[in-house]
């Protein structure tokens, strides 16, 4: 009995197959998730991932020991010729980062114009009563604190998107920091992981540091308003995010687009999408068949799932043309 | 097989056999196990000859892993060997934008960080392995050890979420305003004060070695035979003299030998040190900076680092580690070798 039900379950495709993944760790929770879903749906496939971060996934991927990995960073050009194996871009959810800060006697709604997000990481601004704080917030009563800037200690995308972020409205930090999962900080102390650089702000009046808006949500933190490139005054919430994605001026084929200060009136303009990085000549043809119609079933039932976890999923028009790029995959 | 040495229980055989004749080999059931091993097992060469080789194959490994190590890390970090050559151990650069680096603020921050955790723990230590030996109330000596071997055996990330929440507040709000205070003119106490930084890193190392140095200096103390007390008490000593002339100054070998177990421990430390220094890769003459060291910045920034150049910059990190970690204890060893010249050695 139970094996002839053992055998009907296994009569839809049954691929007893075994998948092994790895890299980024800020989609964890969500990749895990969908991948358990989807085993269980699929009998026989099991689908192993391994955050060890994005760099490690996008090196085991080029060593072919993965078969296939997970980056919140698009792949340069450099990287992309250097790889023995051709790789796509798929998009998965997105990701934003929200500034969060420790001022005495002043609430959640602090407002932060982007020029001034900028120069307060670069040290120009280096007292929270400056002039340029204080002309975004009228009726705030500013007090006379030193900032103490906090930042990632340890490499991460969410460096990665506040640094591409600051890049793209600062021409200064553009040419004298630049953006990576880390970089040369011109000042501030690091915190290592979300976790720490919020318990920095939150022990030390007079911090400002940058969090993912997961982290944020999850923990209650508050955090401040930014302005966007239309010049709305936005709190980051998944759809503002996903507003950034659906309005990037131009999504190019293979999707590696930064989508930081996105033209929309209700785009929050610190945000990212994340990425798994697929083969697109794997030698095993049956793994090909198992990724392709894992990446249909999450396009088509995983991303209705994103937002309980507080993730952002991608816009309409996205999942179609990575529906499109899914389906022309060998 | 389990070898028990017993005494046999059988009577001694009485004066009066007959002797001179052949006696032959009996294996009674009452033979030692020892003997009856012994006596069983056939020739001995074969077995000798396997254990010894097999114990040089055991010491030879020793070797190979070394070795295997720093090919490892030569081989991976190719690039930067190339780029940089060794100035990339005296440039103080590191920016992973312009794939620029150097390994000089992480080589300071290393040593820095472990002197003053071995400046802070050393004298804590050795009081806490006196009293233990000498002057301690039986009662309290056992919980105490168990206390010492307690803080031992927490690992390191406890200590960092710990640093975290209870040191680097305790710090911020009490100690380093009171150091600032008193030793702000010599210039290492400087305001900005972040709680975090290379003094929280130096105090939370030397929390960390101290129960390392003080339980090795208790079981060297204690190795010191009684009759060195006695005599010195004997020539009319104190207590605090005996203690000096006749158990410290006895033991001095094993206490430098402890010591250098806990810098070893301090140098190569990464967790706890990666949560409270800061990570900032600069040399800054104030200790309530921010700082990073050799092994931190290798914890945190690996997993992240996606272009080769990085990657290597990092992997040539690990062998600046691995060749200070060889120079500290060639020094250590000549510090041994210093503190022994010329004396007896009468203490093992």
């Amino acid at each position: 009995m139970i094996l002839a039900a053992a055998l009907a379950a296994c009569a839809v495709p049954c691929l007893a197959q075994h998948l092994n993944a790895a890299g980024a760790t800020f989609p964890y929770p969500i990749y895990s998730k969908w991948f358990s879903e989807y085993a269980q749906q699929h009998p026989g496939v099991e689908i192993n991932y391994q955050s060890i971060g994005s760099g490690g996934g996008i090196t085991q991927i080029m060593k072919g020991t993965v078969d296939f990995a997970a980056s919140d960073m698009p792949l340069t050009d450099g990287m992309l010729a250097q790889s023995p194996v051709k790789l796509i871009h798929i998009p998965t959810v997105l990701g934003a980062v929200v500034p969060i800060y420790n001022v005495p006697g002043v609430g959640a709604d602090l407002r932060f114009a982007p020029d001034v997000l900028a120069d307060i990481y670069l040290g120009k601004i280096s007292n929270w009563d400056d002039a340029r704080i204080a002309k975004d917030n009228p009726g705030v009563k500013l007090p006379n604190q030193e900032i103490y800037v906090v930042h990632r200690a340890d490499g991460s995308g969410t460096t990665f998107i506040f640094t591409d972020y600051l890049s793209k409205v600062s021409p200064d930090w553009k040419s004298t920091v630049g953006a990576n999962s880390a970089v040369a900080w011109p000042k501030g102390i690091g915190g290592k992981g979300n976790e720490n650089v919020a318990g920095l702000v939150r022990q030390m009046p007079g911090a400002i540091g940058y969090v993912e808006l997961i982290y944020a949500l999850q923990n209650h933190i508050p955090y401040g308003y930014v302005r966007n490139a239309a010049g709305t005054w936005l709190k980051a919430s998944i759809e503002g995010v996903t507003d950034a994605a659906a309005t990037v001026k131009s999504m190019p084929a293979d999707f590696r687009v930064s989508i930081t200060n996105a033209p929309g009136k209700d785009a929050y303009p610190i945000s990212s999408f994340t990425y798994l990085l697929i083969p697109t000549h794997p030698t095993d043809a049956t793994k090909e068949k198992v990724i392709k119609d894992f990446l249909n079933w999450m396009l088509n039932q995983g991303e209705g799932q994103v937002s309980a976890l507080d993730y952002a999923p991608l816009p309409g028009s996205v999942a179609d043309k990575v529906r499109a790029a899914v389906a022309r995959l060998p | 097989m389990i070898l028990r040495i017993q005494e046999p229980r059988t009577p001694k055989p009485a004066d009066d056999e007959p002797i001179g004749g052949l006696v032959p080999v009996v294996v009674s059931p009452q033979a030692s196990t020892v003997r009856t091993f012994l006596v069983s097992r056939g020739s001995s060469s074969i077995a000798d000859s396997t254990f010894r080789w097999l114990m040089l194959l055991c010491a030879l490994s020793i070797f190979a892993i070394v070795a295997l190590i720093a090919t490892e890390l030569v081989t991976h970090s190719q690039i930067t060997l190339a780029k940089f050559g060794w100035k990339f151990f005296l440039g103080s650069a590191w920016d992973p934008v312009n794939a620029n680096f150097g390994a000089l603020p992480f080589v300071y921050g290393t040593l820095v960080s472990s002197i003053l955790a071995l400046i802070l723990a050393v004298p804590l230590a050795i009081g806490v392995a006196v009293f233990l030996t000498e002057m301690c109330p039986r009662a309290l000596r056992g919980f105490l050890s168990f206390m010492t071997e307690l803080l031992a055996a927490i690992p390191s990330v406890v200590y960092g979420l710990w640093a975290i929440f209870v040191l680097v507040p305790l710090l911020r709000e009490h100690v380093d305003p009171l150091l600032i205070r008193l030793l702000g003119w010599t210039g290492l106490f400087a305001p900005p004060d972040f709680g975090i930084g290379m003094f929280a890193a130096g105090v939370i190392l030397a929390i960390m070695i101290l129960p390392i140095i003080s339980s090795l200096t208790r079981e060297v103390m204690t190795a010191v035979p009684h009759s060195q007390r006695e005599a010195v008490l004997a020539l009319g000593a104190t207590r605090w003299e005996m203690i000096r002339m006749g158990v410290l100054r006895n033991a001095r070998i094993g206490i430098v030998g402890s010591i250098i177990l806990g810098l070893g421990r301090a140098l190569g430390e990464t967790m706890a040190v990666a949560m409270v220094i800061g990570s900032s890769p600069t040399i800054s003459k104030s200790l309530l900076a921010p700082a990073a060291t050799m092994a931190s910045v290798i914890a945190n920034e690996f997993a992240e680092a996606s272009d080769d150049t990085y990657r290597s910059a990092l992997i040539e990190i690990a062998l600046a580690l691995f060749l200070v970690t060889i120079v500290v204890n060639m020094f250590a060893r000549l510090l041994v070798w210093a503190v022994t010249r010329g004396t007896p050695a009468r203490v093992a």
